[in-house]
Parts: structure tokens; sequence; C-alpha cells
């Protein structure tokens, strides 16, 4: 996966910062209010993909499984809201248990009442999750397939559960968020959105930051060795198992925040989150974004997500249709996504091809090792 | 002892759908390291073939007929998602080899794909189309060897397809026209009744077993009788299991790998229409009839290790004499005066969905111990 090669020009990159903050600042005013909730969500959305793109796209782990951690932080984050604005419910739990005759809280919800504990419990309860089930399918060398299909069972574990559970947790039919108070502030209100919809920006921009960081230096080459050799890299000395846990419960933090987010403008948080095919896209919007690419990923989840709602506004039958034909022309004709093709070497090979450019003329030993390369 | 017997048919009905299923899932598995996601959706499709079948054979011509039609539709069943495998092995898979997590990607959008189709294409034209797909690959096979090795085949293949597609839009319309049931698309569930002599039940030692669960149990039998022979005893058996043992190797000794793919791709496919044909049987049929089944598909393979039927056998039996055990709170009925602690927990799990959370948890507490599986591939390489 190629590195990025473009150097641009310091004010360049200054004056596109600049543009991009007055741009978050503004979209309430320029947006309708529906579609600047939309875009909230999918801007929340791209953080799980950010993470998707850590362990998949760096380390070479395919997880069909983030729809747990996003789904825990969601809950985490709901279950916040539900308690603090449940002061005028009969003994002061929230409305739904009386539908199921329960008049004790649960004992898992009690720490719920602090906000800080809540704060903190949004990111590293999905990351500690994350981190066991990580250590349990590593320790053993499970790997490749049977990774991914580890993860899409435990996913489906976790949705079993949640749906189950009206006792707990309201089961199928979730938690909603938007009639809650938050600082004495309705949730689901224009003022709050709005806030909300900052927040999410400014933390997307933050994650892009740590995810650079995380990539960056010896770690993110382990990881890169992880995904391209991982018995060579347990041959030079490093425990393998050690560096996926931490990248996947790093993954899982993200998929917390970004479910809390995510939870707090939809206004509600259900098992639907942990269904199958939504813990596929999150693969498919990094897939087409450009895996190894971060800035891919954000921008794979962003619009795919509203072609999505524009198509399926228009045309309901024909988005699995489009949907399923970008799964197969991605990975069978644009392997390195657009943001990884527009990267290497695909705009000039099209221009080759239309015989607008020249071949790049090399020793003819170095294009068939290169070859070689490829085939590997 | 009554429950005993009873609870272990239950497991064995349960678990021989799943092994059905899983069948082809593991032989395609153990042969290219590929999961193919759009197995469920191959089931489906063998689940709306029967029905399809089953409203052909209402129609007059055939109504002597009407009781043998689900034997009919078990072929029907596997030709059809046999064909619609060995589609999606020329077009998709065959690019990405050595690539499994794409693999696994591209299926699933074949999947969906699949879903979509049946629920916004009529069943008549969906039938049409299936038997042009048949006509067109299969009718340049049959062609002298004289015509295959001429420069002008390409012509001929190209004829052939035309052919295909007059007969396939040919069988459409007149399926549409005779049935009305197929002729408009509906994404609503379809429902396959058993012909007369499939209803009821049979006592067996003062115990009585519904006959369709036995006629699956059969199917089951049969299937992996059937397969065990093939591998076994044919030619392309052996090449098959000399291709999952050492690819390389094979292709240096003269047996056609690609060919080897094909013939896999499209038996394990068939297979999944004959789990379909099953499935039909249990319950309505939708377009989301084979995501209910697929995970545990996955867990039978998982669990079974790689290239070995008889760990696939054992592993859905397994799985399925567990889930029921555990589902319907057995324990608590066979030992009913156990402490309170544990009944309380059985009581906890005593919900199908609550079983699955259980016997995942299982699952993976077993591959702590052997993580390759029941029966690992011996081998010394380091990968695997």
């Amino acid at each position: 996966m190629s590195i990025s090669k473009f150097k641009f020009d310091k004010r360049i990159v200054l004056s596109f910062w600049i543009l991009l903050i007055a741009l978050i600042i503004a979209a309430p005013s320029l947006l309708p209010v529906f579609r600047l909730n939309l875009l909230g969500r999918y801007l929340s959305l791209s953080i799980v993909a950010l993470g998707v793109d850590l362990i998949w796209g760096y380390t070479g782990l395919l997880s069909l499984g983030q729809g747990i951690f996003f789904a825990l932080g969601g809950y985490c984050a709901a279950m916040y809201l539900q308690i603090t604005s449940s002061s005028e419910f009969p003994n002061n739990i929230p409305e739904f248990f009386a539908l199921y005759g329960v008049e004790k809280l649960p004992f898992f919800w009690e720490p719920f009442k602090s906000p800080v504990f809540t704060f903190f419990a949004i990111w590293i309860i999905p990351a500690l999750v994350a981190g066991l089930i990580g250590f349990l399918v590593f320790r053993n060398r499970i790997k490749g397939v049977y990774f991914s299909i580890l993860t899409q069972a435990s996913l489906l574990v976790f949705f079993n559960f949640f749906n189950g559970q009206q006792k707990l947790i309201n089961g199928t039919n979730g938690l909603k968020t938007d009639v809650t108070q938050l600082f004495g502030q309705m949730v689901g209100s224009e003022s709050m959105q709005r806030i909300f919809f900052w927040i999410t920006a400014i933390l997307v921009i933050a994650a892009w930051f740590f995810a650079k960081w995380v990539v960056r230096g010896r770690f993110g080459n382990i990881l890169i060795g992880i995904r391209d050799d991982e018995p060579r890299v347990r041959f030079t000395g490093y425990n393998p198992v050690i560096f996926k846990t931490i990248v996947f419960s790093i993954a899982g933090g993200l998929a917390g925040i970004s479910g809390a987010l995510y939870t707090v403008q939809s206004g509600i948080v259900s098992p639907q989150f942990m269904t199958v095919p939504f813990s596929i896209e999150m693969v498919i919007w990094v897939a087409v974004g450009g895996r190894g690419t971060l800035l891919g990923a954000i921008l794979g989840a962003v619009f795919i997500n509203y072609a999505k709602s524009l198509v399926s506004e228009a045309l309901p039958a024909s988005w699995m249709f489009i949907q399923g034909g970008l799964f197969i022309l991605v990975v069978t004709a644009l392997p390195e996504g657009v943001l990884g093709w527009i990267q290497g070497d695909g705009p000039r090979n099209l221009l080759q091809r239309f015989g607008l450019k020249r071949k790049i003329e090399t020793y003819p030993s170095l294009e068939v090792n290169n070859k070689e390369g490829d085939n590997e | 002892m009554e429950l005993l017997l009873d609870s272990l048919f239950n497991g064995v009905a349960i678990g021989s759908v799943l092994l059905v299923a899983a069948l082809g899932l593991a032989i395609v598995f153990g042969l290219m390291g590929v999961i193919n996601l759009a197995h469920g959706e191959l089931m489906m499709l063998g689940a709306y073939t029967t029905y399809v079948t089953q409203l052909i054979f209402k129609l007059p011509i055939l109504k002597p007929f009407y009781n043998s039609y689900i034997i009919v539709s078990i072929f029907l069943a596997f030709i059809v998602s046999g064909v619609v495998g060995i589609l999606l092995e020329k077009t998709i898979i065959r690019k990405l080899y050595g690539s499994p997590l794409e693999t696994l990607l591209a299926t699933w959008g074949v999947s969906l794909i699949l879903q979509q189709f049946v629920r916004s294409v009529p069943l008549a034209y969906g039938t049409g189309l299936v038997i042009s797909l048949i006509i067109g690959l299969f009718l340049p096979t049959t062609f002298p060897p004289k015509i295959k090795e001429s420069i002008n085949f390409k012509y001929f293949k190209f004829s052939s397809w035309i052919l295909a597609a007059l007969s396939g839009v040919l069988t459409g319309s007149v399926i549409s026209s005779t049935v009305s049931k197929l002729s408009r698309a509906s994404a609503r569930n379809v429902d396959v009744t058993a012909p007369s002599w499939m209803r009821g039940q049979v006592e067996i030692l003062g115990t009585a077993f519904p006959k369709t669960r036995l006629m699956i149990i059969v199917i089951t039998l049969i299937s992996v009788i059937a397969i065990t022979l093939f591998l076994n005893q044919s030619a392309w058996g052996m090449r098959i299991r000399a291709v999952t043992q050492n690819r390389q190797m094979s292709d240096c000794l003269g047996i056609s790998t690609e060919k080897v793919d094909i013939i896999t791709f499209g038996i394990g496919s068939g297979l999944a229409g004959v789990a379909g044909v099953a499935v039909s049987l249990l319950g309505s049929v939708g377009p989301n009839v084979g995501g209910n089944y697929i995970v545990g598909c996955f867990m039978v393979v998982v669990l079974g290790g790689v290239g070995n039927l008889l760990g696939t056998v054992l592993a859905s039996f397994g799985i399925g004499i567990m889930t029921d055990l555990i589902g319907a709170g057995r324990l608590l009925s066979i030992w009913p005066d156990m402490p309170l602690p544990l009944s309380n927990t059985i009581n906890f799990f005593a919900t199908t969905s609550m079983a699955r959370v259980m016997i995942f948890a299982l699952i993976v507490i077993f591959l702590q111990f052997k993580p390759t599986g029941l029966f690992p591939q011996k081998g010394r390489m380091v990968e695997n």
C-alpha cells in the first residue's frame, strides 16, 4: 500500500485547514436541519471506519464484528442519558423498566449515574471487550478467515444477548435518547444537535491525527509487518499477539466513541447496530475509500452513506444491487480503493492506456521484479 | 429414557440441517480456504426452487405426480444452486486466488445481489434466467471434440448462448402465463407445503417423530454418503482431495486445478441447494432465510477442522445436540432437583437466542485448547 507521495506546499495545507474549519463552523447555517443531522451521523461513522482501517488496512485483520464495540459505546451513552432524565418516573428508574415490572435498577446501571464514569466508559469498555476477544483469539494464532468468522459469530452472540434481555436493557426496542435531558437541554433539540455536530467534526479530526500517530514510527511498521508477513515478524523477535491485541482494542475504543456520537444524533441505540450487514458495511466503506489510507476511510464512510441515503430516497430497491455491485467491483477491479488508486499509479496507468502519457522507461529487470512483487 | 431419546432426536434433527448446509461450505473451504458468504443465499435459491417446483407440479399435466415433487426438487435444487455457484466461481472467485479475505467481501456482495434479485424479479423470469444459464454453460461442453478444437469454437459458444437466452425467455413467459403466483415479484415469504405422505408423525419406541424431520435426516444421510463415495471412490474425487492437500504439487502432476475448482465449487453450492430443500420443509421461505443458518455453518466448519468430513459431521451433530439440550432447558428435566443457582443459570440460557450465546462461548473455550478444530490437517508449515 502506498504511503502518500505528494508533498503539498505549507501554505496550501494551511489554507485547506482554514477552509475546512470554516466549513465546519458554517455547516449548521448552510445545511437544512435534516441534512445536517445526516452529515453529523455519517461523520461519526467515519470514526469507526478509521478503526477498521487500522486493523484491516494496516494490520490485515478483517473484523466483521466492529458493530459490537460500536453498539457498546452507544449503549453506554444511552444508559447515562436515560438514567439522568428518569427522575419523574416511578422508582426513579428509566420508564421502560415499568413495562416489565422491574422495580430495582440492575446493578450494572448504577455506575452510569456518574457523567465522569460514562465519559470514560464510552471508549474504555469497548476497548476492554475488544482487547479480551482479541487476546483470546490471537493467542491461539487464529487468523485470516477464521478470525473473521469468529468476530462475526461474537457479533451474533452480542446481538442475541442484547436482543433477548428486555428486563436489563429493553431488548429489541433499544434505548431512546432523543427525549432525554443532558445538562438541562433536550438531546433531540436543534441546538443540542448543532453542538453534537461540532463535537463530532472535532473528534473526527482528532481521531484522524490519533490514527496517524498510531501508524507512524515503529509501532506502525510492526503493524504493516504483521499484515504482510506475520511469521517473519515473529521470527524477528516481536510478539505479534501483543501488537494485534493493542491495535484491536484501539479500534474497539474508536468504535465506541463513534457509536456514542451516532446514538445521540440518531436518537436511539438498539441491537440493530449489531446486525451482520452493518458491520460488513463498515469494512466496505474502508475498502472503497482505500484501505491503508486513513483519509480514505473517512471519505469512504461519509460519501457512501450519503450516496446510500440519496439513492434510497429515490429508488429504494436498487440500493442493495448498487451496494452488492460495489463490493464486487472494488474487490476485483480496485483492490486499493479510490484514494489508494489515486495515490498509486492509477491515474498514470489510465492516461497511458489512452496514449496521453508516455510509459516510464526503466530497466527491464526492474519491471520483471516489480511484477513478481505484485503477484505475491 | 423417553426424554433422552426425544432430546437426542431433536438434536440430530437440528444437527442434520446444519450438516447438509455446512457440508458444501466445508468442502469449498477445505479446497480454497475461502468462506463463501453467499452460501446462505445459495440455500435460499434451493428453497425457492422447491417452491417453484411445487407450484409447477400443481399444473394439470403434472398433477398425478404431485406427491413426488419433493424428490424432484432435491435434484433441481442441486442443479440450480450448483449452476449459480459455477457462475460465481467463473466470474468472481477465480480472480481472487490467494486472497481469502477479499473473496469473503466479494461473496457478501453477491449475497446482497441475490437477496434483492429474489425480491424484485418475478420468480418465473428467475427460473427462465437459471435455465438459460444451465444451457449456456453446459451446451458448449457437449459439442464433439472436432468442433471444440476448431478455431471457430467461439462462434459456436456465442450461438449457444443466444439459444440459451431465447429458451430462458420462452420458459419465463410460459411459466408466468400459466402459474399466476410466480408472475409477480414479491418480497413476502412463501410457504412450501409438504406432500401428504410426509405429513404427520411416526412412532418409534413409543415416541412420536414428525415425518418432515425424518425426511431431512434421510436427505442428510444420503448427501453425506454420496459425497463420501464421490470423494473417496471416483477419479475426480481423488483429484479434489489431491488439490486440497497440495495445490501446487497437484498442478505439477498434471491435474487441472481449474476444473477441480469448478467441480468442487459446483458440488459445494449444489449441496447448499439441497440444504435449501430441507430448510423449506421447516418453515416459510423468504429472501433472508439463508442468514439464519450461515453463522451456524461457519461454526461447524471452524469446529470440525479443514478438509475432514468426519469433523464436519461430528461438529454439526455436537452443535445440534447442545443447542437442543441448552435451548430447551432439558438438563433440568433430566435432573429435576439440582441446586438452585445451577438451575437458575440453566433457565437463563433456556431460549434459542441465549442457547446460541452459550454454545458460542463453549466453542471459543474449545478453540483455546484445539485452535484448528477437531481434526486439524497435519503438516509442517509455519502457517496454519
